[in-house]
């Protein structure tokens, strides 16, 4: 077997760049922060397409399956006779998948931010931050064991949180930043129980064991124990709402929006291609325990996916901020794959879908971090990010212009991008699943394909906008990362994915079903026609549309009031009626008791102090007195 | 010599020379070489300790003294640690010397200031390697009667009042404590045997269990108080509220670790079987204690009152993971003692100095001040993350450990309880990132306080030992666990050996 101890530095080279950078960055000029962050980035980056290199090609036997190995492993932390926390790297075709994954985009986003991030005060620290949320996205894909995974997690949390809030003097960036890790906070609680019941109902934290066909996990599959649903299911399914709060799915998705405040670039890195994706990698980790051993928590998976998917698609037809619309389509592509993953079966033809998940997840973060560094670039240009101050900007960037067109055309599933090839995929593993879900990726598509060329309209075309400054195309530094990106997004799908990354490690046939395609291609190309004559020239058909549909409308418009309802829940419910009456009653009523036991001791000792005064003659009339009564008593009672 | 006696030598020497001193230069040069002293010694006790088990010495207890200096009663200064209180002292060695350097500028009777401080730390280091139940007792007395002068002299707002609760509940506390060690002296030697207050003495023994079951509630309650039980916490807002910041940092860094490990100690090792009997009615009170500290620092105001409500939240963690009697969440309530007791220093250390520079602690007069403080405003943000529970920080292995170990019972009642107790970790998300985004973010409030200053040496010395020793444990927490979970295998044996049934 081949020796992968090396893999270690991927993800340790970012946290050496971090605490460089974070401890001795403001003494150093912004573009060398710059330069330590991407060289740092670029190393991390050339190893792993020579770990994917040497574990796909280099080392693999032919016909024989991918095994999942073991490059590192130390003991961390002890904690009961059978449960210890691991710390390693696990290189199986996922995690070599997604290795290449964060490490391209990221080292796109550094590139790109060193034009992006000019002239910025807190230059260095952003790099620092960056080269921290790398480190923990390629910890926790790396994670041997769920624990560690859970470590990473958190720490990825933060990075966004610190990401999100890089604006701090933005009061919408500091909400937006707490917004983001409370909400997924509040998910990973979920993820923590799960956690907390898988390991003491299977004995380990270990991927390998739990995943083992064979294993413990999946024996203990049998049995209702609660609702009439297995433990392990229980378990499984609270693990998921740890990764439907990092992939924003339904109801957690309300954070992903508002984590538009951070600088765009992070957008891109964080927000769409790698962290968000964190919760499909975590079912697609566990994937044999979910279809092997509790089938009803992946049903669970495929309709909070589908679900998600149009919900979010509706919503982003009618934003006018165009990273929100990105943010909103991430989020139904990511209910794509959630989706895929819960139509999916276990092992050869039966794991389609798994393998479809994993494909889409791969060409989304090409062209979904292309769509963000080209949004950056717009705002960049034009210094908004409202639709309705943009527009006619071709001319102006052109190479901006033909990016996006690509990404646009790509994620319409227009053959032969790469969207397509995955996007088929998925619809073929829904059909052979679930008519319902299938249909609804079908409306989905369609959905997509418009409001991606409404934005692309809007930005590109439509309405002369008089500029203050005649927008100008970003520097090379910026639109180079854009170029590779666009390469990328065309050329993914080409990738032999069911020869890769299957459920069970052994490749299978899988080809095109022109049956399921051509209609897909026939209804992204109505979207994109819809949007075109809707937008391609300024006129009044959208506001008729929108008039038409007011109440439709109006509810997307303002996301399903989903933000209210949040809102209504933390600032009314659990601040004014939970938490305002506990600390009033901390105050008034148990340390008033303590108060009040204090006060009585005090009041008796002034009622009682009287009889202490000294005075000779009150003693003395006390004594005669007494005497007398007493006397009194004995003569007159006894 | 035995190196436990260095212990108490050293503060008292360095109090010596304190009242020889004519200034506050001077007295807090001498408080520092003292305490730094003292620092040192608590990790070559350490170092010693592991290098003893690393020589297979398997005592449970060792560096054992023992000298009698009350023959009629049989009362010994017996002294002697484990790998529990060996953490204890390391914890309180660091916490004491950043108490020291954030008072670096008490101007006000500076001899006297450190004096009373340092008589606390000598309490405090003494209930740790005491196995004399009255010497024990003794040091916490010692311990808790300086707090009433420091804060009722050197304390702001209303501090009479607040000295005179802080001090009343304690001595309640002391009260019932006093009850149950003569309880446990006088039933715990069997008969024709003299009476003992060695702890390792009584372990051999069983107390009857009908004593057991009177005396449990008065000692647990009584070290409870001191381990803000709810609903026995009032003191601890308005004492911290009022005390300077070395006093609050050590108060709550390590004071209040008395109580858990005094109710660790001595109420669960000594009286198992009553502790199995009636753990049910304090994992209720602790599980209260942990969500409604949290659910109250939410609407605080003052930074204080903030820090104070987490730290009832944080210790009622460690009393309920202490309840749960069993290796791993008992290693977590240890964890969790030194976690917090660093986090909390560190909080009170910061709030103290932005107190010195902005004069007000209410959040909503401030804002914006990362821009102007940026050293303080990261290190108030690390705090934040660690009090939060983020890997790479203490708090993080502390809560993992407990919330696991508190899993391994199956029945019902103790699933809900960590469930509710776990449920903390996202109120404390909202209260600590309230605060870091109003205090530190958003623009500058106060036009006022762009003049502020960044921190000075002694106060980066103070807030980055905390930070080290925060992240240290974090990141590698194996050889702390390791070194309590030895120590703490013979104690669990010993609970464990009992079976009752109790309510569940």
């Amino acid at each position: 077997m081949a020796d992968y101890t090396y893999t270690l530095l991927i993800p340790l080279i970012p946290l050496f760049v971090f605490l460089l950078l974070g401890l001795t960055g403001h003494k150093m000029k912004p573009l060398v922060a710059g330069l330590i962050g991407s060289t740092g980035l670029g190393i991390s980056a050339i190893l792993s397409y020579a770990t994917a290199f040497k574990y796909f090609i280099g080392s693999h036997v032919a016909g024989a399956g991918y095994a999942s190995i073991k490059g590192f492993e130390v003991s961390w932390l002890h904690l009961t006779d059978k449960l210890t926390i691991h710390l390693g790297v696990l290189i199986d075709p996922i995690s070599v998948m997604m290795l290449v994954v964060i490490t391209t985009v990221s080292l796109m986003v550094h590139i790109y931010s060193i034009g992006y991030m000019k002239g910025d005060p807190g230059f260095y620290r952003f790099f620092s931050f960056l080269s921290l949320f790398s480190f923990s996205m390629l910890g926790l894909v790396l994670a041997t064991n769920i624990f560690q995974m859970y470590i990473f997690w958190e720490l990825v949390g933060v990075s966004s949180f610190l990401l999100i809030g890089y604006y701090y003097e933005k009061p919408s960036a500091v909400a937006a930043s707490k917004k983001a890790f409370i909400v997924t906070r509040f998910a990973d609680l979920g993820f923590l129980i799960g956690i907390l019941m898988l390991s003491f109902n299977t004995g380990t934290f270990d991927f390998q064991t739990l995943t083992d066909p064979h294993g413990p996990a999946i024996a203990s599959a049998g049995g209702a124990a609660f609702m009439g649903l297995s433990v392990l299911t229980w378990s499984l399914i609270f693990i998921f709402i740890g990764g439907a709060g990092k992939s924003a799915m339904f109801p957690f998705h309300i954070w992903l929006p508002d984590a538009m405040e951070g600088p765009t670039p992070v957008s891109a890195l964080i927000h769409a291609a790698t962290m968000v994706v964190a919760g499909v990698y975590l079912v697609a980790r566990l994937f044999p325990v979910y279809a092997l051993g509790a089938p009803d928590a992946l049903m669970v998976v495929a309709w909070v996916g589908g679900f998600s998917s149009i919900f979010a698609a509706v919503i982003a037809c009618t934003q006018t901020d165009i990273k929100r619309v990105l943010a909103f389509s991430t989020m139904s592509q990511i209910g794509y794959m959630m989706l895929s993953l819960g139509v999916s079966g276990y092992g050869g033809e039966e794991g389609l879908g798994f393998m479809a998940s994993n494909f889409h997840l791969f060409t989304h973060a090409m062209f979904k971090a292309l769509l963000f560094l080209g949004a950056g670039a717009v705002i960049h240009a034009v210094h908004t990010n409202e639709i309705g101050g943009m527009g006619n900007l071709r001319k102006h960037l052109p190479i901006t212009h033909i990016t996006f067109l690509i990404a646009c055309v790509t994620i319409a599933g227009i053959p032969p991008f790469s969207a397509f090839f995955s996007k088929d995929e998925i619809l073929v593993a829904a059909f052979h699943s679930n008519k319902l879900l299938f249909a609804i990726e079908y409306i989905v598509a369609g959905l997509t394909a418009f409001y991606m060329f409404r934005l692309y309209y809007g930005i590109f075309w439509g309405k002369n906008t008089q500029y203050h400054h005649t927008p100008h195309e970003s520097p090379l530094v910026m639109t180079i990362p854009l170029m590779i990106l666009a390469f990328g997004s065309v050329f993914a799908g080409f990738i032999p994915f069911h020869a890769l990354v299957t459920s069970d490690g052994l490749p299978f046939e899988s080809k095109i079903d022109w049956l399921i395609a051509i209609p897909s291609v026939l209804i992204g190309v109505l979207g994109i026609v819809v949007a075109t004559v809707m937008y391609k020239k300024e006129n009044p058909l959208p506001d008729k549309v929108a008039g038409t549909f007011k109440h439709l409308y109006k509810w997307a418009y303002h996301k399903f009031y989903w933000d209210e309802i949040y809102l209504f829940v933390t600032r009314k419910i659990i601040y004014r009626y939970i938490s305002e009456p506990i600390a009033w009653f901390d105050r008034h009523v148990i340390d008033a008791t303590m108060n009040g036991i204090a006060g009585i001791t005090q009041y008796s000792a002034y009622a009682i102090k009287g009889l202490q005064s000294g005075k000779l003659q009150q003693y003395g009339f006390v004594f005669v007195s007494g005497t007398i009564i007493l006397v009194l008593i004995f003569v007159y009672l006894v | 010599m035995n190196i436990l006696n260095l212990f108490i030598i050293v503060p008292v020497l360095t109090v010596c020379g304190i009242m020889l001193t004519k200034d506050l230069k001077q007295s807090r040069l001498v408080s520092a070489i003292g305490m730094g002293v003292q620092l040192i010694l608590a990790f070559v006790l350490v170092y010693l300790y592991l290098a003893e088990r690393g020589a297979g010495n398997t005592a449970t207890m060792l560096f054992m003294y023992d000298a009698v200096w009350f023959p009629s009663l049989n009362i010994h200064y017996a002294l002697g640690v484990d790998g529990i209180s060996v953490a204890m002292i390391a914890l309180t060695g660091i916490v004491v010397f950043a108490g020291i350097f954030a008072s670096w500028k008490m101007e006000f009777l500076p001899r006297e200031f450190f004096i009373s401080l340092i008589i606390l730390a000598t309490g405090v280091y003494g209930f740790f390697i005491s196995i004399d139940l009255f010497t024990m007792f003794l040091f916490y007395e010692l311990a808790v009667i300086p707090m009433y002068i420091l804060i009722g002299i050197w304390g702001t707002g209303p501090k009479e009042y607040s000295a005179m609760k802080l001090t009343l509940m304690l001595m309640a506390g002391s009260a019932l404590l006093l009850v149950g060690i003569l309880g446990i002296y006088f039933f715990s030697a069997p008969a024709g045997s003299p009476l003992t207050f060695n702890i390792m003495e009584i372990s051999k023994v069983h107390i009857p269990i009908e004593m057991q079951r009177f005396l449990f509630p008065f000692t647990f309650v009584g070290f409870g108080i001191l381990g803000a039980l709810f609903p026995f916490h009032t003191w601890s807002p308005d004492g911290h509220a009022s005390a300077p910041t070395a006093v609050s940092m050590l108060h709550a860094g390590v004071l209040m670790k008395l109580g858990g490990y005094g109710a660790f100690r001595v109420a669960i090792f000594l009286m198992p079987q009553a502790a199995q009997e009636q753990a049910w009615i304090f994992l209720i009170l602790t599980s209260i204690s942990v969500v409604y500290g949290a659910f109250s620092a939410i609407v605080q105001t003052d930074l204080k009152y903030i820090n104070a409500y987490s730290s009832v939240s944080h210790c009622g963690l460690v009393l309920f993971a202490i309840l749960m009697m069993n290796q791993t969440a008992m290693n977590g309530a240890i964890i969790q003692m030194i976690s917090h007791g660093l986090m909390t220093a560190l909080f009170f250390a910061l709030i103290g100095m932005i107190y010195g520079r902005t004069h007000t602690r209410l959040i909503n007069e401030m804002g914006g001040l990362m821009k102007v403080i940026p050293f303080l405003g990261v290190v108030y943000v690390i705090a934040g993350l660690a009090s939060l529970g983020l890997p790479g920080f203490s708090g993080f292995v502390a809560e993992m450990t407990i919330f696991v170990g508190a899993f391994q019972h199956v029945d019902v009642f103790h699933r809900v309880v960590t469930i509710v107790a776990a449920s903390s970790i996202v109120i404390t998300a909202v209260y600590i990132l309230r605060v870091v985004g109003i205090l530190l973010f958003g623009p500058i409030k106060n036009p006022h306080f762009l003049e502020l200053t960044d921190a000075k040496w002694y106060e980066r010395i103070s807030t980055i030992s905390l930070v080290l020793a925060i992240t240290a444990i974090g990141t590698a927490p194996w050889w702390l666990s390791n070194m309590i979970n030895y120590s703490l295998a013979p104690i669990v044996e010993r609970i464990s050996a009992v079976q009752v049934t109790g309510l569940f």
